[in-house]
Parts: C-alpha cells; sequence; structure tokens
C-alpha cells in the first residue's frame, strides 16, 4: 500500500495544487472582539436595540441607589442605634453594625457563650463528613455515609444537647443558624428513607399498600407547612397518651419529616420510573425477590439519578425551615426579627438590614446547592439515557 | 468462551400449594397487606382514643358546635357582609374567601411575570437574559417568608403615614395604610353596559367561528383577533355612551386618621400579594423556559418549510406543543401559591389561616375541630385543582395523535 | 431531648414534680418586660415569673427548680392541657368559658387588669373615644380582640382591625405607623410602650374598657396542685399584709409572738402537711420572691422601669382589691 495521505508536495502537481491550506484570514473585526460581540448580541436589530436601551436604563435606575444602600451610605460599625440613625439631613444606608453586634446569636441563638465550641464542634463534624460526600472522587463513600447516618447523629445529640458528662443545654436556648441546619439536617435525613418506602409502595403492585402510600403522599402534598407545624404544636399533644410529652422542638422536626417525605417520595418515584422496565425483568430473571432487585439494581440506579433531585427537595426544605419562626421557634430569620424589638438597635433601616442580612444567609446555601445539583446533573448525564 | 460442562440444572418450580405458602408472592403479598391494613387501624384507633382520653380527662368541651355561636371579632377584610354577632361559621366563610381571592390574584399576575421572564431569559439579547437569569436565582433562593416579611416590614411600614402619603393621579394615595384609589360605583343603568359588553363578546365569537370555517373552506384568512376585540369594544363604549356613563368614581377623602370612600389595598394585602407574585413567578419563568426549550428547533424549520412566518409559527406550532409541557408544573406552581397564601399569618392579611386558625381557634380552644377543618380545605381545593388538571392534560394530550 | 415523662391530667401533679426535681411552668413567648422576659444569658424573670418561682420555693425550698417554657397565645392552653407544664403563668385573663371549656382552673389574681389603649402622642388624642375610623393593632384570638370590637360598637364608633398572630408583631406592626392605636391589657401597654423606638412619643389613654383578672391556671382535675398554686399567691399577699418580707422573714420566724405570723411561717399548725408541703412552706416563699407588695415593685411598680402604680393591685386595706383568705 502506499502513503496516499502522507503530506508534502508532489512534484508533479505542485504547479497545479497547493500543497498547503491558505492560513485563515481573520475574521473582519465586526465579528469579533468585543464590538461584534455586542453587535451580535446586544444590537442585532432594532428591536433588540430598543430591548437594550431599556435595559440600560432600568439598570441604572435601579442599581446605583441599591450600592448606595448596601454599601457605599452604609455603617459597618457602631455600638448602638446611634450609629445607625441618619444624620441631620442626611441619607444613611444599611446598617451593618446591628448584625456585627448581633452575629453570635444568629449563628446560635441563646446557647450559652462557655458551651458554643460543642455546636462548633459539630459543625465541624459535619463539613468533614458531608465534603468527602460531595465530591465523587473520593474514595469510602458507603462507609463514609454510614459514619454520617449512623455515628454523626449520636455525637451530635450529645454534643448540642448534652449527656455523657455534658451539661443540658434546653433547646428552647437553641437558635439562628444552628436551628436552621438542625431542622434542616434531620428533616432530609429521616424524609429519605421513609421516601424511599413510599415511594416504593406507591409503585407496589399490592393494592393496598399503594393506595395507603398514594393516601399519605397527597395528604402531605396537599396541606400548607404552616399548618402541619400548627398541628404539631397544638395538636400532637393531644394525640399522644397522657404522660408522653415531646419537645417543641421535635415536635416540629417530626412535623417537617413527615412533609418532606411526601415531596421526596415523589422525587424518588420519578427515578424509579425513569428505569427502564428490562432492568426490572432481567433482575426478576436472575432470581432476585422483590426487595433483593430493589436493593441491588433498581434503587442504586434510581436514586443516582435523582441526586439533582433529592438536592433541590432538600433546597425546598431549607428554605421551608423559616416557618418555624411561626410556631415560636427561633431560626436565622426568627432570632434576627426577635432582636429588631430590642430597644438598644431600634432605627428605621435595621429591618431591613436584618432582613437582607438572613436572605443573602439563605441565597448562600440555596445557590450553592443548586449549582451543585446541576453540576451532578452533568455528571450523571451519561449512560442512563436510552439513545 | 468456555463451554459448560454440565447442562444447566432446571429452576426450581415454584409451586403454590400447602406447604411453602410462606414463600408463595401472591399469599405473602396479602399476609403483608391484611398486616399493614392492622397496623393503620391500630395507629389510627391508638391516636383517636388518646386524644378523647386526654379531651375528656381534661375536661375540654369538643365538637363542631362551636362553628354556630357568635364569633365576636371583627375582620379587616370583608369580601362579604360580615358583623361581630356572626357566627364563626360565618367568619371561616369569609377567611376562606381572602385566601381564595389572594389566590386567584396571585395566579393572574404571577403567570404574567413569570411568561415575561421566562421568555426573556431566552431573548437573543444578552443584557436582557441575564437580567432574567438573576432575577429567577435572586428570587427562588430566598425563602417566601423571609420575603414577605421584607415587603411588609421593610418597604411598606417605611411609608409615610396617611397625611403624609405620596399623591398619585386619580386622587390615590399610597401611605402607610395602604394604596387607596377611587372606588368605581355602578349607576343605575350600568347593568345595559355589562349586557353589551357580554353581547360583544357573544358577537366576537361569532366572527371567530365564521372565519375558521370560511378559512377551512376557502383558506383565506380573515383577521378575527383584531375585528373581535374591536367590535367588543365598540359595542360596550356604545352602549355606555347610549345610558349617559353610568359610572362615577368615588374619591378617598382623608377624614379624621384614615381615608373614607375609595378603593383601599391594605399594605397586609399588596405585600401578601407582591410576594406571592415575585416569588411564584420565579418558579414560573424556569417552568416557561423549559417548556419552549423542549420542542425542538426542527419543528420551526418543517413551519417555515411549509410557508408559516415566524408569529404564526409560534401561536401554531410551538406554543401548543410548549403548553403540553408546561402545563402540568405550571399547575404545582398554581397549587404551591395556593399553599404558600397561609403565610398572610405573618404578615396579618386575614386569609382562613389567619382568621380561623388564629382567631378562631384560640378564642373557643377547638384545636382539633380547627386545624382538621382547615387541612380539609386545602386538600380539598388542591385535590379538586388536581382533578381539573388531569382532565385538562388528557385532552391537551389527546390531541398529540 | 426531648421526649419527657410528666404528669397527666389525672396523676398527682405534686409527685410528679417532685420526681422531675422541678417545675414546668409557661410564660409569654413575647417577652414581656416586668412579667415574663428572658435576659441574654435566657434567665427569666417578671411578676408572672416570680409565681412559678414562689411554686417552685414552695414544694423544694428552692426558687430555681423550675424550668420556663416560653408560650405563644395559641398553644398556651394545650400546652396546659397536655401536661407540657405544670403550671401557666402567662398574663391569661380569667373568664368562664376557659375555667369550664378548656379543662384548666385559675386558681387565683395576681393582676387585676384592664383593657387599655395606647396612641402617639402627635396624633392629639386624649380619649379613646376620639378613636373612631382609626386602624388598630391588636393581637388574635385574645379577650381584647374581642373586646375591642364589642367597645367599639357599643360606643358606636368604626375602626379598622390589624390583627396579628403573634405580640410581637402587633407591637412592631404599631411602631411602624401602620396603626393609629395600640390595645392591650393595660400592663402590657406600659411593657410595650418601653421596647418601641420612642417610649416618649406614645401615651396610654385614660380608658379601660374591660375587667382582665390576670393569673395562673392549672390543669382541672387535681385538686392538690391546684390548692398549692393557690395558696402559694395567698401567702405571698398575707405575708405583705402582716409585713413579712424578704428581709425579714428569718428574724420574724424565730421571734414573732404574732399568731397569724406563726401559722404563716409554719410554727403553728400543720398547714403545710395539709397540701402535701413541708410546714415551712410559706416562708420558703416568701424568702425566695418576698410578699406580694415587693415582688410587684420589683418587677412593675416603682422598682422598675414600668413604674406602674399599684392601684387596684394594692392590698384591700389601702383602696384596692388584693384580698387573700387567712391562713387558719
Amino acid at each position: 500500500m502506499t502513503d496516499v495521505a502522507s503530506p508534502g508536495p508532489d512534484p508533479r502537481s505542485a504547479i497545479y495544487v497547493r500543497g498547503t491550506f491558505v492560513p485563515p484570514a481573520p475574521p473582519p473585526g465586526s465579528i469579533v472582539g468585543p464590538l461584534g460581540w455586542s453587535r451580535r448580541h446586544l444590537f442585532s436589530s432594532p428591536a433588540n436595540i430598543a430591548v437594550t436601551i431599556f435595559t440600560i436604563l432600568l439598570l441604572a435606575w435601579a442599581v446605583p441607589p441599591m450600592l448606595d444602600w448596601l454599601i457605599f451610605n452604609a455603617v459597618w460599625t457602631g455600638e448602638n442605634r446611634e450609629a445607625c440613625l441618619a444624620p441631620e439631613g442626611g441619607k444613611v444606608g444599611a446598617c451593618w453594625a446591628f448584625i456585627q453586634a448581633k452575629f453570635g446569636q444568629i449563628l446560635y441563638g441563646r446557647y450559652p457563650l462557655d458551651q458554643r465550641w460543642r455546636v462548633d464542634l459539630v459543625a465541624v463534624l459535619f463539613v468533614a463528613g458531608l465534603v468527602p460526600l460531595a465530591i465523587p472522587r473520593v474514595p469510602f463513600k458507603r462507609q463514609n455515609a454510614v459514619l454520617m447516618l449512623t455515628a454523626f447523629p449520636v455525637a451530635a445529640y450529645f454534643l448540642l444537647y448534652g449527656g455523657l458528662g455534658l451539661p443540658v443545654v434546653e433547646t428552647a436556648l437553641w437558635g439562628g443558624l444552628l436551628v436552621t441546619l438542625v431542622v434542616a439536617v434531620t428533616g432530609i435525613v429521616a424524609s429519605l428513607p421513609l421516601g424511599i418506602l413510599l415511594a416504593l409502595g406507591r409503585r407496589s403492585k399490592l393494592p393496598i399498600v399503594k393506595l395507603v402510600s398514594v393516601v399519605f403522599i397527597e395528604f402531605w402534598r396537599g396541606v400548607p407547612l404552616i399548618t402541619v407545624l400548627f398541628m404539631a404544636s397544638v395538636m400532637l399533644p393531644l394525640f399522644l397518651p397522657s404522660g408522653v410529652n415531646f419537645d417543641k422542638l421535635l415536635r416540629a422536626l417530626i412535623g417537617v419529616a413527615l412533609f418532606s417525605a411526601a415531596y421526596m417520595a415523589e422525587t424518588i418515584r420519578g427515578g424509579l420510573q425513569a428505569i427502564p422496565k428490562g432492568q426490572y425483568e432481567a433482575a426478576a430473571a436472575m432470581g432476585l425477590g422483590y426487595w433483593q432487585s430493589m436493593r441491588l439494581i433498581i434503587l442504586p440506579q434510581a436514586l443516582k439519578i435523582v441526586i439533582p433531585g433529592i438536592v433541590n427537595s432538600f433546597i425546598s426544605l431549607f428554605k421551608d425551615t423559616s416557618l418555624v419562626l411561626i410556631i415560636g421557634l427561633f431560626d436565622v430569620l426568627g432570632i434576627i426579627q426577635l432582636n429588631f424589638s430590642d430597644a438598644n438597635w431600634s432605627a428605621p433601616n435595621v429591618p431591613a438590614t436584618g432582613f437582607i442580612f438572613a436572605a443573602l444567609v439563605f441565597w448562600i446555601f440555596c445557590f450553592g446547592m443548586s449549582r451543585y445539583s446541576q453540576y451532578m446533573e452533568r455528571r450523571l448525564d451519561t449512560g442512563h439515557s436510552r439513545h | 468462551m468456555t463451554l459448560r460442562d454440565t447442562a444447566p440444572s432446571p429452576l426450581p418450580v415454584r409451586r403454590s400449594s400447602g406447604g411453602s405458602m410462606l414463600y408463595d408472592p401472591t399469599i405473602r403479598g396479602i399476609v403483608f397487606q391484611i398486616l399493614i391494613v392492622l397496623a393503620l387501624v391500630l395507629f389510627g384507633w391508638w391516636i383517636v382514643h388518646n386524644t378523647i382520653v386526654n379531651l375528656r380527662a381534661a375536661n375540654i368541651a369538643s365538637g363542631f358546635d362551636f362553628l354556630q355561636t357568635r364569633a365576636g371579632y371583627d375582620i379587616a377584610q370583608k369580601p362579604i357582609e360580615y358583623s361581630i354577632d356572626d357566627t364563626h361559621g360565618d367568619a371561616f366563610v369569609i377567611g376562606l374567601l381572602n385566601t381564595l381571592i389572594v389566590a386567584a390574584l396571585g395566579i393572574v399576575f404571577a403567570t404574567i411575570l413569570g411568561f415575561i421572564i421566562g421568555i426573556a431569559r431566552l431573548s437573543p439579547n444578552w443584557l436582557l437574559s441575564k437580567v432574567a437569569a438573576v432575577y429567577v436565582e435572586t428570587f427562588r433562593n430566598i425563602p417566601l417568608l423571609l420575603q414577605l416579611l421584607f415587603w411588609y416590614k421593610a418597604v411598606l411600614s417605611v411609608l409615610p403615614g396617611p397625611r403624609q402619603g405620596l399623591v398619585l393621579p386619580l386622587g390615590s394615595n399610597l401611605s402607610n395604610r395602604g394604596l387607596i384609589i377611587p372606588r368605581p360605583i355602578a349607576g343605575e343603568s350600568f347593568d345595559v353596559v355589562l349586557w353589551a359588553l357580554l353581547a360583544g363578546i357573544v358577537a366576537a365569537y361569532g366572527i371567530h367561528r365564521w372565519a375558521r370555517a370560511r378559512q377551512m373552506a376557502t383558506g383565506q384568512i380573515f383577521p378575527s383577533g383584531i375585528v373581535g376585540l374591536a367590535v367588543i369594544v365598540v359595542v360596550t363604549l356604545v352602549a355606555y355612551a347610549a345610558t349617559g356613563g353610568p359610572l362615577t368614581l368615588e374619591y378617598p377623602e382623608l377624614k379624621g386618621f384614615n381615608f373614607v370612600g375609595g378603593l383601599v389595598l391594605k399594605p397586609e394585602f399588596m405585600a401578601l400579594l407582591l410576594g406571592l407574585t415575585i416569588y411564584t413567578a420565579a418558579f414560573i419563568a424556569e417552568v416557561v423556559r423549559a417548556g419552549i426549550l423542549a420542542i425542538s428547533w426542527g419543528q420551526s424549520e418543517a413551519a417555515y418549510a411549509l410557508g408559516l412566518r415566524p408569529g404564526r409559527t409560534m401561536r401554531l406550532v410551538i406554543v401548543p406543543q410548549a403548553m403540553r409541557v408546561i402545563i402540568p408544573p405550571l399547575t404545582s406552581q398554581y397549587l404551591n401559591l395556593t399553599k404558600n397564601s397561609s403565610l398572610a399569618v405573618a404578615v396579618g392579611y386575614p386569609d382562613l389561616v389567619a382568621v380561623f386558625a388564629g382567631s378562631t381557634l384560640n378564642i373557643t380552644g377547638r384545636a382539633v375541630e380547627v386545624i382538621f377543618i382547615t387541612m380539609s380545605v386545602y386538600l380539598i381545593i388542591s385535590l379538586i385543582t388536581a382533578a381539573f388538571m388531569n382532565w385538562f392534560n388528557s385532552r391537551v394530550a389527546l390531541i398529540e395523535r | 431531648m426531648i421526649v419527657t415523662s410528666v404528669a397527666g391530667a389525672s396523676a398527682a401533679t405534686l409527685d410528679d414534680v417532685k420526681a422531675k426535681g422541678f417545675v414546668q411552668c409557661g410564660v409569654n413567648a413575647a417577652g414581656l418586660q416586668g412579667f415574663a422576659s428572658p435576659d441574654d444569658k435566657g434567665e427569666w424573670s417578671g411578676f408572672d415569673v416570680d409565681i412559678c418561682r414562689a411554686v417552685a420555693a414552695a414544694v423544694f425550698a428552692d426558687p430555681t427548680k423550675v424550668k420556663f417554657t416560653p408560650l405563644t397565645a395559641k398553644e398556651r392552653f394545650t400546652a396546659l392541657q397536655s401536661g407540657e407544664i405544670d403550671l401557666l403563668a402567662r398574663n391569661s385573663t380569667w373568664t368562664m368559658s376557659r375555667d369550664t371549656q378548656l379543662g384548666i382552673v385559675f386558681t387565683g389574681v395576681n393582676y387585676y387588669d384592664g383593657q387599655g389603649f395606647m396612641a402617639k402622642k402627635s396624633l392629639g388624642v386624649s380619649s379613646a373615644k376620639e378613636l373612631s375610623g382609626a386602624s388598630i393593632c391588636v393581637q388574635s384570638g385574645t379577650t381584647t380582640e374581642l373586646n375591642l370590637a364589642d367597645w367599639f360598637r357599643a360606643n358606636n364608633l368604626q375602626f379598622n382591625p390589624v390583627v396579628f398572630e403573634k405580640q410581637e408583631e402587633a407591637d412592631a406592626a404599631y411602631d411602624s405607623g401602620r396603626c393609629d392605636a395600640y390595645t392591650t391589657d393595660a400592663s402590657g401597654l406600659y411593657s410595650i410602650r418601653l421596647k418601641l423606638a420612642n417610649p416618649d412619643e406614645h401615651v396610654v389613654l385614660p380608658e379601660i374598657i374591660s375587667k382582665e383578672p390576670l393569673g395562673p391556671a392549672v390543669r382541672q382535675g387535681d385538686d392538690q396542685w391546684a390548692l398549692i398554686v393557690k395558696w402559694a399567691l395567698f401567702a405571698m399577699v398575707n405575708a405583705e399584709e402582716l409585713g413579712v418580707t424578704q428581709a425579714n422573714v428569718d428574724e420574724l420566724k424565730a421571734s414573732s409572738a404574732n399568731p397569724e405570723v406563726k401559722r404563716l411561717l409554719g410554727l403553728d399548725g400543720d398547714f403545710g402537711k395539709s397540701i402535701g408541703l413541708a410546714p415551712e412552706w410559706a416562708a420558703n416563699v416568701i424568702k425566695a420572691v418576698g410578699n406580694y407588695g415587693e415582688s410587684f415593685e420589683r418587677n412593675v411598680g416603682q422598682g422598675s422601669p414600668l413604674k406602674i402604680a399599684r392601684g387596684l393591685n394594692d392590698l384591700w386595706s389601702k383602696g384596692g382589691i388584693q384580698y387573700a383568705p387567712p391562713i387558719r
């Protein structure tokens, strides 16, 4: 065989045919560079130009006052409300000094000062356990997950509440980010197994199991969380035999967990439905029983598909934790609002500052999680599509 | 590849006879279900029993008779006649109506805003699509309750008092008592105008039917939309002028502490509506975007190949298909909005939860009954909406094939 | 955390309290300064809190053996009914329906109150009858909300209610100018005024439109426990009458020849034993929180920022209506 593809000039045809490509000429200046980009994306047609101008005007109207309020005119340091009051005839922006003064409470609530290291320790353990779980490359996922679901909750319980030689800290003293995270994490951890069971139940061939699952799921999805929390705080005590009583925080946790389990079940059901029927049939052909085929074949695939969905449920749950303030628990939002009534800090700009700070806290968590969910979605986007 | 040196042993035949009843899937299924039913019945009985024992032991009155007793409290927003002598049952109706009002308006506004932002996010204009993206990412990642409190406490409460309120056109006024606008008052012959409006709508529909039939028969297109709209407007205006303009505006007047007359949109109502609209619109925008992106570009190309213009392509080809993708998640957003309207309690808007599960519950002390009724109402609203949307969906889906 | 076993409705609360080692007391979650509010460390103090501490002192001779459950208006009666708390001291009005339909029983009145109004001074209002057409902030589901509606109708006046689920929300709305006036129990008005941005710009109007006898409540069906709470309060009032104070209680115990004082302090008769307590139960109460007058002045009276006059809450012998049955 001759080397037809070999490069280099052929002496016989060199006269007529170029041996090499003409180097591409640079594109005209109107296509590339910032000018070309803006022509394509901002000024491609009269309508587009109008939209661009309108949007720029909108931004020019809205953004500078916001920046002024948030940064340039803001009060960054101060001891009390005096610092945050507007000077005579002048303008004053956000009162960040308020956040600075209340920062400890926003993180821990009224958790005793000398015991706060316990909360910090739990946070460190949590991050140390969660980060390796969240990064796909890190090995020992299974062992790590088992540790997070068994040892961590026990350790967190004794560290946060007390016992085993640690002084007890009543949950009434808990607050701030601590309560937000405790409610959200407990909610997700409790709702996951329950959600899996309900999702399997809803797809079960047994009519009563199916009916029970459907009724449970549709009931919790049909009522607002706030009525669930009211029920947990006002009615639950009457449901239990006299002599048994739950802590207020625990009652809220039960309500939140049941509520989010129903949503979790629907997310997981989506994953189960996405598994091709052949997988079920193959599992049955291998002689696996129902639970075996679920545990070994179906659920590992289905759960992997719905990781983004689970993260999205977690985002909703995380936002929903703010509702516990309505039943008198103090999460981040609750504790900030509680501090508005501190006479030392009552200035007109304090509520807006507090709400914006709380919004920032929630936004960072939720946006971070949604980015993670999109990242996982892209990562998992191979291997399961049927094409 | 290696060959097996022994023939595969035959699979054990599953027998469903006496000896291995334990392994029969049918019987196991039945037993399992009976156990579940037993467990649930026992659990339910346990709860009911505990509740009854607790209520009786503590000598707490129970029953639904409180619905017939005098409520005795006033409600800030009354869509229908209500006085403090009416019953808790009447107060329940007021609360329910207030919930439905704010939910219905919220759905309308959130849909409009959500569609605008969803389409803006797909705009070829980079700046506009980025602004829309920032809107969506900001508002859907902040809890609704926080947004409501922000609108209510940080924005509306810094408005001036009624005497220093911002004066707007038409005698409207914006202050910390709310937005006060003139109230339209219908005169005696106003129903004639309404009938004319109705007649116009019927006529427009007739024109539309005729235009469609003609297009089917001859292929000629008649601009039935614009003509129909013109008919409605003209007929109504003519009737309005002929009856001597029976609609008058009642302008608000500052008397004593507050405005008297006019229509008052209270800050509680505005904050709730604003919060629900802005929050839900962010989700609807994503639904709309996903719906439009789900329609492949080939559909547009096919329509162009058939000679349809871009506007018609959008209206006749893209939108009907996108709606099929959009409607199910849109419905669940509507349901979410309705359920979220219960956060009214945080900003003092008298919805069902605030009125009935608030004042009535506290006054009568019938916690179990009141929470039961409240949850049932939301459940019924959810189920009705779900049923309607399933029906609608099946109709839309049928056209597909 | 969390699962605790406490007295059921029919069990003997005293035995349960003794077994667990503390009294669980329900107080106002909103923190009503002077009546019940926590400091930065979560230590509760106030006039209502003193009732809790008095009961703890009567049972354990130690006023610190009490735990507080902050409750909203909605939760307060259920918490008591279900046994979550042993005693409710949360500025709750004693009414017949609450006494008869909720399975609870009020044991006495520690503060004779009445509903009043507060308005901005700049409105120039000097009487509640000038409030026609005003927006009025009120907390939902309270006797206050009902009285408000009745009173305005009885006086043929209009008003716009602005109703909030929680007291602190109503406070904040009034402070921001959403309402022209604020209504709640007069004692609450003084306490809430202190929390406003500029307390001096607000005035409490003279009208008192209702009777609001505030007092502690316990579950029905446990007479012994009800007696303990009832007599802890009576002991404080009797002590004031007899001149027994926190400072002189030990001295009087050693030296007093007054038979009434001797009976109060457990030197004569076995009144303590008859309600299941130690003989010096009342002495312990007074040592812990002082007599009624001392507790009043320290928390809400001249010794406090509220500076509420004794008024109706003075002793019957001094023009008020606080009156305790004798210990004999």
